[in-house]
């Protein structure tokens, strides 16, 4: 039992600290600015334990949780890329004054519930995992209460994800009906082709996976949500869920539906093509950056999932290769969205950035890196991220797959060109506030930097990653 | 391990744009044109070192470099043989060139203009030196984002189109090819095109994959029905971007069918030539009609840009000595020529700002110096013999007449057809009356610009009556790539199922 809860540690550091975190928060008056920095404080101490939990797989409490070096490397990712998050994101929330001290706290407790989700190893630690999360996300969703936009958003992420919850549980249900077990390791050798009823039950938990990662058909949320919650929010939402939804869907390939993979393979590839296409072609309309974010994240996890449906290691590898670049990229374009600034007021409409490159020619130069890298042209990591995943593609001779991802990258190198032609070829209208803000510039430095030196050594994320896999 | 030579080439544009980056933004952005000038030239006489020591009497790939990149999946390998060496030589030319032309026709963003030349200048190079698909595609790709901006930011009143339709046409044509390098790389194992060379590809994959990287090349060529592209941003792309483009993008697919496309897939190249003859043939008579009805000069060129194109697929594909010779030849003049022709409607444009050709008239009553060389390179464009275009079209048709009386007969029409446009438009446009008042305002060419066209003049008729120097260089690996297609070819017709 002590061994089990030293296996735990991680969570129970996190849990603990967040309760501590929440007494200050009460206690102290005007508490935002100590809690956030004790959250940084907090969130590099839990990555370093995990570090140094020591790698292996384990698995503990009657299994019903596992540890393994995939795992423990998505946790190292979701606390770093939290960090350079809310990092980045102060600025603005002092700004929009939702500087409350519940805001990095609860993003914490959606942290704890992602790890429980990554951790699980059987249905039910899953699925309060993921309840977890998600409640956290609805209240961030709506975090600026007197706000009509967030307000709103939340309610509809909460509604609708709510239901993608239930159909999830009903799947679990089934799965325990059909299989007698929660437990992953049975449930995959319970699984075959023949299980009618454990079909219906996979089918039921992708579909709350891809409500999760918002994959089409269930992407209706993502534009609203992304347009209507806080700008700090939403660049949370593209990156941490995004990567731990990834995540999941490939512990569950892993483990339980290993056995039937040409059933969930053709699913899969069908969300596949579909998001890759929609988040190509509707984009091309938008007119507020946050929203063309959000069919641009869509077109991305269509990406991302082409990886998955390959039902092979170097497949999710791949993925995982490809979900890191997509958080760079993305942590890099919300940094240029907190310093996009007009006469006091936050940059919304894509119109209003014409012409910035004239008066300011960093900020452009590095949303032209973000862009094209975004759009995956080499020689930027955005083409690295794609080429792996292509590669696996093709090596499991799914051309249709590969071409129509491969065509749908023209399609929307399109609507990026447009951001950029708008930044680069129209004339000046109104300049930019000018904001020094040394996180938010230093954030976008790194990432850029990351993205223009990729080519030179491409496979250096791809070795950790393969080896991380093979060590499973 | 030598010195890296190949390396310094392609990156040393990259540190100078790099330095240019660093450096204060000024009025005059004097030290941003030393600094890019200063760069390019020594990237040149480091190329002309390259071609002095380059020695022509093996096929082999030479100064060799070799690292791991993708590790166990892909090297970085760059290397050179006969036929590369002259296009980076010549891109090595053409960028000082553009640099100089730039100081009088660019006004604004000097800097950014300079560091996008320069950043292109290192994507250029490293396409004509790579011996990997993926590096080759890495860099044919990246080409796109510089000359995209030079369009959008510099370019003309219709230039966002333009900049679109660019990026878009390459874009398209470019990710199939990507996909044909992937499955290259899962059917032999490699992308090390000196090793595919080897292991030969299996000859039921060559006809797809041939299509695909076809698909590629065709629209950077450009050829017929793809080649729309290509008027618009030469139109709308400021005087160097016309040159770069003309000079250099053009004859990356050039010389991508011949070290790819041939080598890689002789049974499909072999095909193919039925559907390559005729894309050319109406590439000659129909875009040389074309060109004759243009009221753009630079619309003109760009037209007659698609025309000479299309003497250099026929000549690739006759798969003789000699049409290969002519074809590449054939690109390094035409480098030369439609570079120097869009400087020389640069000049007037900066002058004037029109490209009317019905605004000019009379010219050389003004502008005798301008006038003189405009002449020298409207005679080499249409192939007169003396200048670097007789040797190229001659040797073309030379080869074509082997392969196919009726394909040689239909080219040759297209040189009366070129005569025609060429000639009418120096007479419209040199020749005549002065129509316009403004052009006895007009000053003749003043020292950078008159110095560049020389130097280009020179150049076109050195190689015009003396092309030793190219055929000796080529010669051996055009020979090598003759033979070993030949050799190809008979193993798997033999070998077939």
């Amino acid at each position: 039992m002590m061994d089990n809860i030293n296996i735990l540690f991680p969570e129970i550091f996190l849990s603990l600290s967040i309760l501590s975190a929440l007494m200050i928060g009460v206690f102290v008056k005007n508490s935002y600015e100590i809690v956030t920095k004790l959250t940084y404080v907090i969130l590099i101490l839990t990555a370093f334990i995990i570090f140094n939990s020591g790698a292996g797989k384990v698995e503990y409490f009657s299994d019903s949780f596992i540890k393994n070096p995939f795992v423990d490397f998505i946790k190292i990712l979701i606390l770093l890329s939290t960090i350079a998050v809310l990092n980045m994101s102060q600025s603005f929330i002092r700004n929009n004054k939702i500087s409350k001290f519940e805001y990095p706290i609860i993003i914490m407790l959606s942290i704890l519930g992602m790890f429980f989700m990554l951790s699980s190893n059987d249905l039910i630690i899953f699925y309060l995992g993921l309840e977890l999360q998600s409640l956290s996300l609805y209240i961030l969703a709506a975090i600026d209460r007197d706000n009509i936009r967030s307000t709103e958003s939340g309610i509809k992420y909460f509604v609708l994800s709510a239901l993608s919850s239930g159909l999830l549980l009903y799947g679990c249900s089934l799965l325990y009906g059909f299989t007698g077990s929660i437990n992953f390791e049975i449930i995959s050798s319970e699984l075959n082709s023949n299980n009618t009823g454990a079909i219906f039950a996979m089918v039921f938990i992708l579909v709350g996976l891809a409500f999760k990662i918002s994959a089409v058909p269930f992407h209706m949320w993502t534009p609203d949500v992304y347009e209507g919650s806080p700008t700090s929010i939403t660049s949370f939402f593209s990156v941490v869920p995004k990567v731990v939804g990834i995540a999941v869907l490939i512990r569950f390939m892993m483990s339980p539906f290993k056995n039937i993979i040409l059933e969930w393979q053709t699913i899969i590839i069908f969300i596949s093509i579909s998001s890759m296409i929609l988040g190509a072609v509707a984009a091309i309309g938008q007119s507020n950056i946050k929203r063309l974010m959000a069919y641009s994240s869509i077109g991305h996890i269509g990406y991302a999932l082409a990886g998955i449906a390959t039902g092979t290691l170097s497949g999710y590898s791949s993925t995982i290769v490809y979900m890191i670049i997509y958080v760079v990229m993305n942590i890099g374009a919300f940094g240029c969205i907190f310093l996009m600034k007009k006469e006091g007021k936050y940059v919304e409409g894509i119109n209003e950035l014409s012409g910035i490159s004239k008066k300011h020619p960093l900020i452009s130069i590095a949303l032209l890196i973000i862009l094209f890298s975004l759009a995956g042209i080499p020689p930027l990591a955005g083409f690295f991220a794609k080429f792996y995943i292509f590669m696996t593609v093709i090596e499991n001779e799914m051309y249709m797959l590969a071409i129509i991802g491969l065509l749908t990258t023209v399609v929307s190198a399109y609507y990026y060109l447009k951001v950029i032609k708008i930044i680069y070829f129209d004339d000046l209208k109104t300049p930019l506030d000018l904001i020094k803000n040394i996180n938010i510039t230093g954030t976008i430095f790194i990432s850029c930097i990351i993205l223009i030196s990729f080519f030179l050594y491409p496979s250096y994320l791809n070795n950790i990653i393969n080896a991380i896999f093979l060590n499973q | 391990m030598n010195f890296p030579i190949l390396s310094t080439i392609i990156f040393l544009p990259l540190l100078g744009s790099f330095f240019i980056f660093l450096s204060k933004n000024e009025e005059q952005s004097k030290s941003s044109i030393y600094v890019s000038l200063f760069t390019s030239i020594a990237n040149f006489l480091l190329s002309l070192f390259l071609w002095f020591s380059f020695d022509v009497n093996t096929e082999k790939f030479q100064f060799v470099e070799e690292s791991n990149w993708i590790s166990g999946l892909i090297k970085f390998k760059l290397g050179v043989d006969g036929i590369s060496i002259l296009f980076i030589v010549l891109t090595a030319f053409i960028t000082p060139i553009c640099i100089i032309s730039c100081i009088n026709s660019v006004k604004s963003r000097v800097k950014e203009f300079l560091i996008a030349i320069l950043v292109l200048e290192t994507f250029m190079i490293g396409v004509f030196c790579s011996l990997d698909l993926v590096i080759f595609y890495l860099f044919f790709e990246a080409g796109l984002i510089p000359m995209f901006l030079i369009i959008g930011v510099w370019g003309g009143p219709k230039r966002v189109y333009s900049a679109f339709k660019f990026f878009l046409y390459t874009l398209l044509g470019s990710v199939l090819m990507l996909i044909a390098i992937i499955s290259i790389f899962w059917i032999t194992g490699t992308t090390d095109i000196t090793q595919i060379y080897e292991i030969k590809i299996p000859r039921e994959f060559q006809y797809i994959l041939w299509l695909a990287f076809f698909s590629s090349f065709a629209v950077k060529m450009p050829m017929w029905p793809v080649h729309t592209w290509l008027p618009d941003a030469h139109v709308e792309a400021p005087t160097a971007g016309s040159v770069i483009l003309a000079a250099i993008l053009l004859k990356m697919a050039g010389y991508g069918f011949l070290r790819f496309s041939i080598p890689l897939f002789p049974v499909a190249s072999e095909y193919f030539i039925p559907l390559i003859y005729s894309l050319s043939i109406i590439a000659i008579i129909y875009t040389s009609l074309v060109a004759l009805m243009q009221e753009d000069m630079k619309k003109l060129i760009a037209y007659s840009s698609v025309a000479h194109m299309g003497y250099v697929t026929l000549g690739i594909f006759t798969f003789n000595q000699q049409g290969i010779e002519g074809s590449i030849y054939q690109m390094i003049s035409h480098g030369l020529i439609s570079a120097a022709l869009f400087l020389c409607v640069g000049v007037l444009y900066d002058r004037l700002h029109s490209r009317m050709i019905s605004s000019y008239g009379g010219v050389v009553n003004h502008l005798p110096k301008y006038s003189f060389i405009f002449i020298i390179f409207v005679l080499a464009g249409l192939g007169l013999p003396g200048t670097s275009g007789f040797i190229g079209e001659f040797l073309v048709l030379v080869g074509v007449f082997q392969k196919n009386y009726l394909v040689a007969i239909l080219a040759s029409i297209g040189v009366i057809l070129g005569a025609a446009y060429m000639l009418w438009l120096a007479k419209r446009v040199v020749f005549g009356e002065v129509k316009n008042p403004k052009i006895s305002n007009l000053k003749d060419l003043n020292l950078a610009e008159g110095s560049i066209l020389s130097i280009l003049a020179i150049c076109v008729i050195f190689f015009g009556f003396y092309p030793e120097p190219l055929i000796n260089t080529m010669s051996v690996s055009v020979n090598n790539l003759i033979n070993n297609y030949q050799v190809d070819l008979i193993y798997h017709l033999t070998s077939s199922k």
